[in-house]
C-alpha cells in the first residue's frame, strides 16, 4: 500500500516535470535550453551514484569512470556508424562490461568500503592518464581518432532512430535529455520497490543477516554496481549529445569529486536528493565560473567539508525528518521506515 | 649490459619513489584505517614549501629535508585538530572530509600562486653508464627511501611512541589501556604522516613540475601501493613498493610509462582479488 | 543406519595460539532438539559460526545430510536449509518488522506467498502490533523475536538459536520455550543458552562444551548431575 502511495506521488510529480520539459522550449531561450540540457545529463549521472551508494551501499569514488567510458564509447561508435542509436547502446554496454570486470574483482574479492572507494577513484585517475596519452594517429579505433588530451571534437549528436540523416535540434535534444532523466528516475523507483530493490537495501542494512538468509551479497552488489555503470554510461551519451565533444577531463578528479558532492548534499538513501544536489551545484559552479576571485575547487571543497561535518545526511533526508517531526507522533513512528525504503 | 644497468637503476628508482610518495599515506592508513584523499595535496605543499624557500635564498637541502616536512607536518596537525577529530569513528565521512580538504587546498593554492609551473634545479649532477646518462639524484632518492624506512623501523621498535603506535595498529582501543589519550595518538599520526608526505613533496620538487594540481599525478600510484600493501605500515609498504615498483618499471620499459601504470593497476586489482586485505593482511598480520 | 542431519568430525578452529573449537565430533538426528551449554568462552558461538560458514574451520569437517559443507559460504549453507539467530541480534534495522520477515520469506517464495508467510509468522510470534515499526527502534527482546521470525520465515530444516532467552522477562522466556517446542515438531534445533531453568523446560539431550571441546553429552538429568559439569559451572548457580 505504502509503495503504491509513494509511487503515485512520484508519478504525478514526474508527469508535471515532463510537461515542463516539453513546454520549456516555448518559454525559455536557446542558451538556457542548452544549459538545462547539460544539467539534466549530469542529473542522470547523479542518479547512478545515488542509486549504488544510497541503496546498494557501494562507495564508488570514481563513478565518472563509467560516465567517461560511456562518452568515449558513444563518440567512437557514433563516428564509425554515423548513427546515434547503436552508439547509445555501446555507451551503455561498454561501461556495464567494465563495471562487471572491475566489480567482480573488488566485490568477490570481498574488499572493504575504504578499499572500494580508493580503487574506484584510482581507476578514474588511470583512465584519465591513459586516454590523455592517446594523442597521435596511432591511437585510432575505426575512423575515430582518440586525440589524447585534445579529445574528440565534432561527434555526431542524436538522430532520429532509424534515420541517421534527421539530426535532433537543440530543443529536441533537450526534450530527449529531460525525458530521459524522468525515465531513469522512475525506472529506479520501480526497481527499488521491487524484490531486487528490497534485497539490496536489506544487504546495505546488514550483509551478514542477508547472507544467513540465503542471499549472496556479492551477486546483488555486483548487479547493483553494473546498473550504476549502465546509467552513468548512458549519462555520458546524453552529455555528448549536448556538447558534441569529449576530452580526458571527463575522467578528472574534479568531476569524481563533484558527483560525490551532489549525492552528499542531496542526501544518500533518496533518489530525488542527488538530482536536487546536482542541479544546485551545477547552477552554482556555472555562477562561480563567471567571477574570478574565488576558485571553484575551493568552494566545492568547502561545501563538501561543511556538509560532512554539519549535514551528513544531506538536504532531502534532513528536510524530510524536519517535516516528519512536525507531524503527529503516531504518524512519524511508522513513516520514516517506509520513506527510506520506498522513496 | 649498459641497458640492463639502466633498467636496474630505473627499477630501484621506481621502488624508491613508491616508498617515498606512499609512506605518509601508509602511516595514516595503518593507524587510522582511512585513506587520506588530501595526500596528493600534502605532497604538493611540501614541494611548494621547498620551491618558495629556495627562491627566498634558503639552502635547497635545508628546504627539502627540514622545512618541507616540518611545514606540512604542522599543517597536518592543524588539519587533524580543526577537521579530522570531529569525525572520529566515521571512516567514510573522514575520507570525504579529506577529499573536501584536497579541493580546498588545490583551490586555495591556485588563488594564491596561480596555475603556473614553478620549480627548482636538481642539486646533483649526472653520471653516465656507457652511452646512457643518468642523474645522481636517482641513487639519492633510493638512499632517502632506505633512510626513511630505517627511521620508521627504529622509531616503531625502540621508542615509547613506536610502542603505542604498534599497539594502536593491532587494536585501536589498546591506546587507552596504555594510559594514552587516543586523540593525541591520532593527532601525532596525522602530523607524522603529513610530515612524511611533505618530505616526499620536497624531494620531488627538483624533478617535478610544481603546480597546485601536481598531487593528482602521484596519488594513483600511492593509493595502489598502500591498498596493495595493507595496513602494516612498514612491511606492507616495502613489499608492495618492491612488487609494484618492479612491475611498473618493467612494464613502462616495455610499453610506455602510462601503460606501465595501467599494468600496475591491473596487477594490483588481481592481487586484491586474492588478498582482499593487502599483502600484509595475509603475510605480515600484526607486524610493523 | 540413516544419515544424520548434521555431523561434525574433528571440527577445529584456531585463532593465533588459541584453539576456540577443538576436535568436536557432534551428531544431530533429523528433527532433534539439542541444547548446547557451557561457560563463557567455551566456544559455543564460534561453533555456530563454523556451522553457518561465517568462519572456516582450521581442521575437520561439517556434513549436512551427508554433504560436506565445511568451507561453504554463509549464503550457500543457508540455502541448504540452515537458519541461525545470532547472539547479538542481526536484523535489518532501517526496515520494518514486516519487511524483515518478508525479505526472509521471499528467498524461497513468490512475493504474494512471502507476504502471507510473513503475516502468519507475525501472528505466531505475536508481533502484529509492531509490524510497521522500524526494527532499529525496538527493545532488545523484541529485536530477538524479530530475528527468530526471520529465521522461521526462511523455513530452514535446522535452526540454530544462540541465547534466544537473553534479556527476556520471565513470561517471555516461557513463551520462547513453548515456541521452541512448537518449532521442533517440524524442524531440528540446536539451542545455546545459559539459563538452566530454560534448558530444563525444553531439553531432552544436552551437550556441554568446555574450552572448545565436548565435555559430556547425555540426557538433561544426567548432565545436570555430572560432577564435571558442576565443576565447570562452579559458582554459576547450576543447582538452582
Amino acid at each position: 500500500m505504502q509503495i503504491l502511495k509513494g509511487m503515485n506521488a512520484a508519478l504525478i510529480g514526474s508527469a508535471v516535470v515532463a510537461v515542463g520539459v516539453i513546454a520549456a522550449p516555448y518559454y525559455v531561450d536557446l542558451f538556457q535550453i542548452m544549459q538545462l540540457t547539460v544539467f539534466a545529463a549530469m542529473a542522470v549521472l547523479a542518479l547512478s551514484l545515488g542509486f549504488i551508494w544510497g541503496y546498494g551501499g557501494i562507495l564508488c569514488f570514481g563513478q565518472t569512470s563509467f560516465f567517461g567510458l560511456g562518452a568515449y564509447a558513444y563518440a567512437i561508435a557514433a563516428i564509425n556508424f554515423s548513427d546515434s542509436t547503436p552508439a547509445i547502446v555501446m555507451a551503455i554496454l561498454i561501461p556495464v562490461i567494465f563495471a562487471a570486470l572491475l566489480g567482480y574483482f573488488m566485490i568477490y574479492g570481498g574488499v572493504s568500503d575504504v578499499y572500494l572507494g580508493v580503487i574506484t577513484l584510482t581507476v578514474s585517475l588511470i583512465l584519465f592518464n591513459m586516454v590523455n596519452s592517446t594523442a597521435g594517429d596511432f591511437y585510432k579505433i575505426g575512423n575515430a581518432r582518440l586525440g589524447g588530451f585534445n579529445g574528440i571534437p565534432g561527434i555526431p549528436t542524436f538522430n532520429m532512430p532509424g534515420n541517421p540523416d534527421y539530426i535532433l535540434s537543440p530543443e529536441q535534444a533537450w526534450t530527449v535529455t529531460g525525458l530521459a532523466l524522468i525515465v531513469v528516475y522512475l525506472g529506479l523507483r520501480v526497481l527499488i520497490a521491487s524484490t531486487f530493490g528490497r534485497i539490496i537495501i536489506a544487504i546495505r542494512e546488514n550483509e551478514t543477516r542477508a547472507a544467513l538468509l540465503g542471499y549472496d551479497p556479492r551477486f546483488y552488489k555486483l548487479i547493483t554496481f553494473m546498473i550504476g555503470g549502465a546509467i552513468a554510461g548512458f549519462a555520458g551519451a546524453l552529455y555528448i549529445n549536448w556538447g558534441a565533444f569529449v576530452s580526458p577531463t571527463i575522467f578528472a578528479l574534479g568531476l569524481s569529486a563533484q558527483i560525490i558532492i551532489w549525492v552528499i548534499i542531496g542526501g544518500r538513501g533518496t533518489l530525488i536528493g542527488p538530482v536536487i544536489g546536482c542541479l544546485l551545484m551545477q547552477w552554482m559552479v556555472t555562477s562561480i565560473g563567471e567571477q574570478q576571485t574565488l576558485d571553484a575547487n575551493f568552494i566545492l571543497g568547502a561545501i563538501l567539508i561543511v556538509f560532512v561535518l554539519l549535514v551528513p545526511k544531506g538536504i532531502a533526508p534532513t528536510l524530510r525528518d524536519l517535516v516528519l517531526a512536525r507531524l503527529p507522533a503516531k504518524k512519524s513512528e511508522t513513516a520514516p521506515s517506509n520513506e527510506r525504503v520506498k522513496a | 649490459m649498459d641497458i640492463a644497468i639502466i633498467v636496474g637503476l630505473d627499477v630501484i628508482s621506481g621502488i624508491a619513489s613508491l616508498v617515498l610518495i606512499s609512506a605518509g599515506l601508509a602511516v595514516i592508513f595503518g593507524m587510522m584505517k582511512i585513506i587520506n584523499l588530501a595526500h596528493g595535496e600534502f605532497l604538493m605543499l611540501g614541494a611548494y614549501a621547498t620551491v618558495l624557500s629556495v627562491s627566498a635564498g634558503v639552502n635547497i637541502w635545508l628546504a627539502m629535508l627540514v622545512i618541507a616536512p616540518v611545514f606540512v607536518g604542522l599543517f597536518g596537525v592543524l588539519v587533524e585538530r580543526c577537521l579530522i577529530q570531529f569525525l572520529y569513528g566515521r571512516l567514510v565521512d573522514t575520507m570525504l572530509a579529506t577529499w573536501g580538504l584536497s579541493l580546498v587546498i588545490v583551490g586555495g593554492t591556485t588563488m594564491i600562486f596561480g596555475n603556473t609551473i614553478v620549480g627548482v634545479g636538481s642539486p646533483l649532477g649526472g653520471f653516465s653508464v656507457g652511452q646512457y646518462q643518468s642523474s645522481l639524484y636517482t641513487p639519492f632518492l633510493a638512499l632517502m627511501a632506505i633512510l626513511l624506512m630505517t627511521t620508521v623501523w627504529a622509531v616503531m621498535k625502540f621508542t615509547r611512541a613506536g610502542l603505542i603506535a604498534r599497539a594502536v595498529m593491532q587494536n585501536p582501543d589498546m591506546a587507552a589501556t596504555l594510559g594514552v589519550n587516543p586523540a593525541r595518538v591520532y593527532m601525532a599520526t596525522f602530523g607524522a604522516g603529513a610530515a612524511m608526505s611533505g618530505l616526499a613533496g620536497g624531494l620531488l620538487a627538483p624533478v617535478a613540475g610544481v603546480v597546485p594540481t601536481m598531487g593528482a599525478a602521484y596519488i594513483a600510484k600511492a593509493f595502489i601501493t598502500v591498498v596493495g600493501g595493507g595496513t602494516s605500515v612498514l612491511w606492507g609498504l616495502i613489499t608492495a613498493s618492491g612488487l609494484f615498483g618492479f612491475i611498473n618499471q618493467i612494464a613502462a620499459f616495455l610499453t610506455t610509462p602510462v601503460f606501465g601504470e595501467v599494468i600496475l593497476f591491473v596487477a594490483a586489482v588481481v592481487l586484491i582479488r586474492m588478498l582482499p586485505t593487502g599483502i600484509s593482511g595475509k603475510f605480515f598480520k600484526g607486524r610493523l | 543406519m540413516t544419515t544424520p542431519l548434521l555431523q561434525t568430525s574433528n571440527l577445529t578452529i584456531r585463532f593465533g595460539g588459541v584453539t576456540a573449537v577443538n576436535a568436536v565430533d557432534f551428531t544431530l538426528r533429523e528433527s532433534e532438539l539439542r541444547c548446547l551449554i557451557g561457560p563463557n568462552g567455551a566456544g559455543k558461538s564460534t561453533f555456530f559460526k563454523l556451522l553457518t560458514g561465517q568462519l572456516r574451520p582450521s581442521e575437520g569437517h561439517v556434513h549436512l545430510r551427508g554433504t560436506d559443507i565445511s568451507g561453504s559460504l554463509p549464503h550457500e549453507i543457508a540455502r541448504k536449509g540452515v537458519g541461525i539467530k545470532t547472539q547479538v541480534p542481526n536484523v535489518f534495522n532501517a526496515l520494518t518488522v514486516e519487511e524483515n520477515l518478508w525479505i526472509a520469506a521471499r528467498h524461497k517464495h513468490t512475493p504474494a506467498y512471502a507476504t502471507d508467510l510473513a503475516e502468519a509468522i507475525l501472528t505466531q510470534l505475536r508481533l502484529t502490533g509492531i509490524a510497521k515499526r522500524e526494527v532499529g527502534q525496538l527493545a532488545h527482546g523484541q529485536r530477538q523475536w524479530v530475528e527468530i521470525g526471520t529465521v522461521l520465515a526462511g523455513e530452514p530444516d535446522l535452526i540454530l538459536l544462540d541465547e534466544p532467552a537473553a534479556g527476556m522477562t520471565h513470561d517471555e522466556v516461557e513463551r520462547t520455550a513453548e515456541l521452541i517446542l512448537e518449532i521442533n515438531r517440524k524442524r531440528a534445533l540446536i539451542v545455546v543458552e545459559h539459563d538452566m531453568q530454560f534448558i530444563k523446560m525444553i531439553a531432552k539431550t544436552v551437550t556441554v562444551l568446555h574450552q572448545g571441546a565436548v565435555l559430556i553429552e547425555d540426557d538433561v538429568a544426567t548432565v545436570l548431575q555430572d560432577s564435571r559439569v558442576r565443576d565447570v559451572y562452579l559458582g554459576k548457580g547450576l543447582a538452582a
